[in-house]
């Protein structure tokens, strides 16, 4: 695996662990269909949140809110309908950001913004 | 997340107008949203603003940024709401002190490194946050001294956004910068031009002197080579120093026009020479969006010049008419009315004819009477009404040469003088009305029973207008330039010979 996606999925984990503390339960990790995956699904209270998880280990290149594009904001409506499609119910759906900044050899700091699409 | 205010300045024409600069950083994806109708340069900020905000080491929002500008219907234009847009941003995030940003008016553009960058228009702009009881604003060191000419308000000149952030109580240390200047363009120096360096035309020389007194505008008729020119430059020579509040407005029009103001206000009246091909937007002022000042506003309280006016296009000349008429220039564009000062004193001159060589002593014209009549019917007729001193100027003749060598020549400096004490005695005798300068008098004045001049003097005119060979509006044309020509002469009121003089001032285009 290259190190970017040793990072990604290291910073997946680490999001995952947040989420759990703050109360969230995590319904499904890295779902795939056609058009993508979905980092995380979770359940806060009645809503379902389809999380978009975003690792960097500097902040050299910009933050990681900053690779979120109008363009991965599309994708990510478009796989909240297919996973909405996938597993037939009904749900307050909303779509989360989660940033996390993990530089080698310190502890990640991690921003969690609600509703971004 | 806060929200963060600070206020800048909308020019429109010279009036500028206070706008609140709002910054609101909420919990989004980073972005940056500009609202308040900015134009395509303010539009831009956001890039500017984020780069020098890095690059100068202040950090900058992670998240929506939602700037306005308010009031929101009112149009803004240009680069300098960027240093305000940067300091909102920052109260915002709270790195800076709110209380201290919300009392500043902030004017200035940023570079990519985080430098500011002079802007044009500074002058005014700092002059209407004056007006609107601000005590402090904050400029690029580089409009520092521009801006310092304003009285009654404190001016801070910083050179980059860092010491900006510093000055509002931001934790950073100072880091300096080489402060970026203004290019300083060199003029020529008209004052050097002398009255003096004029040969022979010595009614030409006396005729510039009467204008310059009383203000009035001036038509110069002749041939190649005689001289119109050089006598047209060196008529603001002879005008007295700019008063206080006439210099602050050439400034400020200069500022707005962006060329460079320097460290103390204009005291000598501008010189314009627009080119015949200008456009009428050239010479009054025009666009869509960022309404310009033109040539006649940059000539304001000094002299337009216009060389071979029959060649302007007449939608250009006709243009000059609102101006000569009320001293104000009003551009009136569908979302706005710009007004910029006009008090210009018009300086015509024209060929005879398409050829150059009617009415010279030694060429012969080879123009047909009717292009002849076509070419000077260009002028319109109530442009030329306006003009209170027609005069005809000749090449001059070895003879003339030869005797100008011998003759004592006025110099500009003893033409001014003249000039000055035949302006004190005008505005001491207009002191009770709401004129200062002979030019700006209406006719119903100058014959109302105190003013009127004996019949014996007046006889000549008297006969002229019975015979019709002047109209009442040349009439009163010849009554104020005689004024002025007994104010030159130190006479308490025009005599005969006065009134024969101003007669031949006023026929160039008679004869």
């Amino acid at each position: 695996m290259a190190r970017k996606d040793e990072l990604g999925r290291a910073g997946e984990a680490i999001a995952a662990r947040y989420l759990e503390r703050a109360g969230l339960v995590i319904v499904d990790r890295n779902w795939r269909c056609a058009a993508g995956e979905i980092d995380l699904v979770a359940l806060d209270g009645a809503e379902l949140a389809f999380v978009e998880v975003k690792t960097r280990s500097t902040l050299a290149f910009g933050h990681p809110f900053e690779a979120i594009t109008a363009g991965k904001h599309a994708r990510m409506r478009r796989l909240a309908a297919a996973w909405c499609a996938a597993h037939p119910g009904a749900y307050a759906i909303r779509i989360d950001a989660v940033a996390v900044i993990a530089p080698f050899g310190a502890a990640p700091s991690i921003e969690h913004l609600k509703r971004v699409a | 997340m806060a929200v963060g205010r600070t206020h800048a300045v909308s020019l429109l024409g010279l009036d500028g107008a206070i706008v609140e600069i709002e910054a609101d950083i909420s919990a989004q994806l980073p972005k940056v949203v500009i609202i308040g109708l900015p134009d395509a340069a303010l539009g831009e900020a956001e890039h500017r603003v984020r780069a020098a905000s890095v690059n100068s080491g202040c950090g900058f929002t992670h998240h929506r940024l939602t700037v306005n500008l308010s009031p929101a219907s009112l149009p803004k234009h240009g680069s300098g709401f960027d240093l305000g847009i940067a300091l909102a941003a920052f109260a915002a995030d709270g790195a800076v002190n709110q209380d201290s940003i919300g009392r500043v008016v902030h004017i200035g553009e940023l570079g990519l490194d985080g430098r500011l960058r002079p802007i044009p228009g500074v002058l005014p702009a700092v002059l209407a946050a004056a007006r609107a009881g601000f005590e402090t604003v904050m400029v690029p060191a580089g409009n520092a001294d521009e801006a310092a000419l304003v009285p009654g308000i404190r001016v801070v000149g910083v050179a980059s956004l860092r010491d900006a952030v510093i000055w509002h109580g931001g934790r950073l240390e100072p880091q300096p910068v080489e402060p970026l200047i203004p290019p300083t363009t060199g003029e020529p120096d008209r004052d050097r031009l002398d009255l003096a360096e004029v040969i022979g035309n010595p009614d030409a020389i006396e005729a510039m002197q009467v204008a310059a007194a009383g203000g009035h505008h001036v038509f110069l008729l002749g041939p190649p080579g005689a001289g119109k020119t050089m006598l047209a430059s060196r008529l603001p020579g002879l005008l007295p120093d700019l008063e206080p509040d006439a210099a602050l407005e050439v400034s400020c029009v200069r500022s707005l026009a962006g060329l460079p103001v320097g460290a103390s206000l204009a005291t000598r009246p501008p010189l314009e020479a627009p080119h015949h091909t200008a456009t009428p937007a050239a010479l009054i002022g025009g666009g869509s969006s960022h309404i310009r000042p033109g040539a006649a506003a940059r000539a304001n309280h000094g002299v337009l010049f216009l060389d071979e006016a029959p060649e302007f296009q007449s939608t250009a000349l006709d243009a000059l008419r609102q101006p000569l008429e009320s001293g104000v220039i009003s551009i009136h564009r569908a979302n706005a009315v710009a007004r910029f000062p006009g008090r210009f004193q018009l300086v015509l001159a024209a060929n005879p004819c398409p050829c150059g060589q009617y009415g010279a002593r030694d060429s012969e014209c080879t123009c047909a009477p009717y292009s002849r009549r076509r070419y000077l019917q260009r002028l319109s007729g109530p442009l030329l009404d306006r003009i209170d001193i027609q005069l005809r100027v000749q090449r001059i003749t070895a003879a003339q040469l030869r005797a100008s060598e011998a003759a004592e020549r006025v110099s500009t400096a003893q033409a001014r003088a003249r000039v000055m004490a035949a302006r004190s005695a005008a505005s001491s005798r207009l002191a009770a009305t709401p004129w200062s300068l002979n030019a700006h008098v209406p006719g119903s004045f100058l014959r109302s029973p105190a003013m009127r001049l004996h019949p014996s003097v007046t006889a000549p005119l008297d006969r002229a207008l019975e015979r019709g060979g002047l109209t009442m509006r040349g009439y009163d044309r010849v009554l104020r330039v005689a004024w002025t020509v007994a104010d030159l002469a130190g006479a308490d009121r025009p005599t005969a010979d006065h009134l024969g003089q101003a007669l031949y001032l006023r026929k160039a285009l008679s004869s």
